[in-house]
């Protein structure tokens, strides 16, 4: 039999039916909603009267619009609660298991779906929010789909799709102390630019991945969105197996075990070919600050503001050109000289307890700068808060004067009360510095858990080991 | 869906490479229920001059006349033109729906972003993939004295500009005949019921644990 990437193997695993003018329909295991995606696809639904096809391969959870401050208060943006009233009264009505704002399991989605153990190795997965790559990490095959694919996937548990190519990231290292899978993710998109993944699946491999944490390798997943891949993925290994024990949604007993089986089956082939490679040799990676308003807009805490005249081509230096005015930028200007308003620390790329204990640990001790307006650390989900809390980080946090809150998708995207001014500038280890991403006029910086902590601390970029 | 008819129309330049859907549809729109009413916060950052809340009536608000969507003869284009990676980020597929209530049915980009390219199918938006040299070659002319006009028609996959110039395009058959025809997805998808079902039986027995009732609402 011929040698089959792990996305190969899934694409097969899930195909229906396969059609001569190339397009096939594949099955969909899992399917996660939130408010701000799903309503128009229940009242597509509701419209040609047609029922989900499997409620039970369905879970819904509110992240977006959901305030981060007193949940009793309820939510006070009155368009924002409307949102959320919609996914639970769709919920309720079609019969769909939903987290919602009260439930201590609620959190961004993509932190949720692994927690809860919704995302399994070898499945397929679904929602309608790009950051689905997160959940490759697990060996599954998981990519955001827009409001009719949710609609199709509800209707007929199916979507029709083209097989994607295969590309490999291979990370070598070891990775040195004190660096993340952050800065191991923006350096790789930092390579291959915004685009460079796209129409591919992208599977990480090498040393640097397999040694990364479950957590980690999320982080590298969730970001493949950016490199322009729909899809991440990690192979199964025995860190995944043990990863998946003991969550509320796996099999226990000997159903586990049965699945283990089919789940270490879930890796490339050592001899499968990959349509486009990458290396990286990530030993001597240095933290990396996004700068303008791309990923690939990245350099390392060492360098200065980049000239446009360096950009790769003509049309990229009109686009340097204008990220540079957006952000209120000087060609030159050294990254940790660079003074810092605001500081966010959470969403679906590091909002989970491995991030909150790496930004703990820089800031125990140290307090926030007086520079900084305000520095905000949004636990991913409620479980996520409570073992945060278990471990007296939240203490660490308060008494270093950042604010600790509830969990949502909070100042990623700024759907909620949580965002940036005009002409605010944010250390954030959110995924997309944007134009406009934190808040109308927010000038975003994307970074690690532990360089946000130590920006905060300093009011600067800065190098997390030098403090 | 409408389905898709050979038309003319004007060019809008938009000379950025990685257009990313936040700024096609700034997030506070998202916020909406409704597939439709985002025409007019289509592009709302770059083509108004102060920060556009969800319902707010546009008439009022300072334009910034520097963005091509607010130039004579562009804002009467129902073409639009971009470079690299247009579509890039978040899924959003209001996105699709702001461009189409502003009655642009045709993108022009050097690349698409994978999501954002799916999304206009399902909303009879045609995205067109035209190689560099073309795509720099039709910015030129449409930002000159002379803006181009160019008709689009997916018949004969084929765009031509008021100068007779012709661009053939690629799309994939089954796309095409939806776009066309203006089908319905979910309706083609359920022909095939009994496929389905018969995946659903097989893999129910080869892997038992993904059917497993996902739901309960027991708190923990």
């Amino acid at each position: 039999m011929t040698a089959r990437t792990l996305y190969d193997k899934l694409w097969d695993d899930h195909l229906v039916r396969q059609s001569d003018d190339g397009t096939a329909l594949i099955y969909i295991d899992r399917q996660l909603l939130h408010e701000v995606t799903s309503p128009q696809a229940f009242a597509g639904l509701r419209e040609a009267g047609r029922q989900p096809r499997r409620r039970a391969a369905n879970l819904a959870v509110a992240d977006h619009n959901v305030p981060t401050t007193d949940r009793n208060a309820g939510i006070v943006d009155p368009v924002s609660r409307l949102q959320v009233q919609t996914l639970d009264s769709n919920c309720a009505e079609f019969g769909i298991t939903e987290f919602d704002m009260a439930d201590p399991r609620q959190g961004v989605v993509h932190v949720v779906g692994p927690e809860q153990g919704v995302t399994q190795p070898g499945m397929t997965i679904v929602c309608g929010d790009s950051h689905t790559a997160t959940h490759g990490a697990l060996g599954a095959l998981a990519f955001g789909i827009g409001t009719s694919e949710v609609e199709h996937v509800l209707a007929t548990q199916c979507l029709v799709a083209r097989k994607m190519q295969n590309l490999r990231i291979t990370l070598t290292g070891p990775l040195p102390e004190g660096i993340a899978s952050k800065d191991m993710i923006l350096a790789v998109i930092g390579l291959i630019g915004t685009s460079g993944g796209t129409g591919y699946a992208m599977e990480f491999a090498g040393s640097a991945v397999r040694e990364a944490s479950i957590e980690a390798r999320m982080t590298l997943c969730n970001m493949a969105i950016e490199g322009g891949a729909r899809a991440g993925l990690v192979g199964v290994d025995e860190a995944t197996v043990s990863y998946m024990a003991g969550r509320p949604y796996v099999p226990s007993g000997s159903a586990f075990d049965n699945a283990a089986v089919a789940w270490r089956e879930m890796v490339s082939d050592p001899d499968a070919a990959f349509d486009l490679e990458f290396e990286l040799d990530v030993s001597r990676l240095r933290p990396q600050v996004t700068w303008g308003t791309s990923p690939e807009m990245v350099v390392s805490i060492d360098d200065v503001v980049p000239d446009p005249e360096n950009a790769p081509d003509g049309n990229r230096t009109q686009d340097w050109v204008r990220a540079l005015e957006y952000m209120g930028l000087e060609s030159g200007t050294p990254i940790n000289q660079i003074p810092l308003d605001k500081v966010f620390i959470g969403a679906c790329t590091n909002g989970r307890i491995e991030d909150l204990r790496a930004a703990a640990a820089v800031a125990n001790g140290r307090t926030v700068a007086s520079g900084i307006k305000q520095a905000l650390v949004v636990p991913g989900s409620g479980l996520v808060k409570r073992q945060a809390e278990s471990e007296g980080l939240d203490e660490v946090f308060r008494n270093a004067g950042f604010e600790w809150r509830e969990p949502g998708c909070s100042m990623c995207l700024a759907m909620n009360a949580d965002r940036l001014d005009p002409g605010e500038r944010c250390a954030a280890t959110s995924n997309r510095n944007f134009e406009g991403r934190q808040g109308y006029g927010g000038r975003t910086h994307l970074v690690s858990p532990a360089m946000a902590a130590a920006a905060a601390i300093t009011g600067c970029f800065t190098d997390p080991n030098e403090l | 869906m409408d389905p898709f008819i050979k038309y003319s129309s004007i060019v809008i330049p938009v000379d950025r490479s990685n257009i990313d859907t936040d700024a096609i549809i700034p997030k506070q729109f998202l916020k909406s229920v409704e597939k439709s009413g985002f025409g007019d916060n289509l592009f709302d950052a770059w083509r108004y001059l102060d920060q556009g809340e969800p319902g707010e009536d546009c008439s009022d608000r300072p334009r910034n006349e520097a963005f091509v969507l607010n130039q004579e003869p562009y804002c009467q284009g129902r073409i639009l033109l971009a470079r690299e990676n247009f579509g890039c980020g978040s899924s959003r597929e209001h996105a699709v729906w702001a461009l189409r209530d502003f009655g642009i049915r045709t993108v022009i980009a050097g690349s698409f972003a994978d999501i954002f390219f799916n999304n206009c199918f399902k909303n009879g938006v045609l995205p067109i993939v035209l190689p560099g040299a073309d795509i720099d070659w039709l910015f030129n002319r449409d930002l000159s004295d002379e803006p181009v006009e160019l008709e689009v028609d997916l018949e004969r996959q084929a765009l031509t500009t008021d100068d007779g110039r012709v661009y053939r395009f690629e799309i994939d058959d089954f796309k095409k005949n939806c776009l066309l025809q203006g089908l319905d997805d979910i309706a083609l998808t359920l022909r095939h019921e009994n496929e389905i079902q018969d995946y659903e039986t097989r893999r129910a027995v080869e892997a038992p644990w993904l059917f497993g009732d996902l739901p309960s609402t027991d708190r923990v």
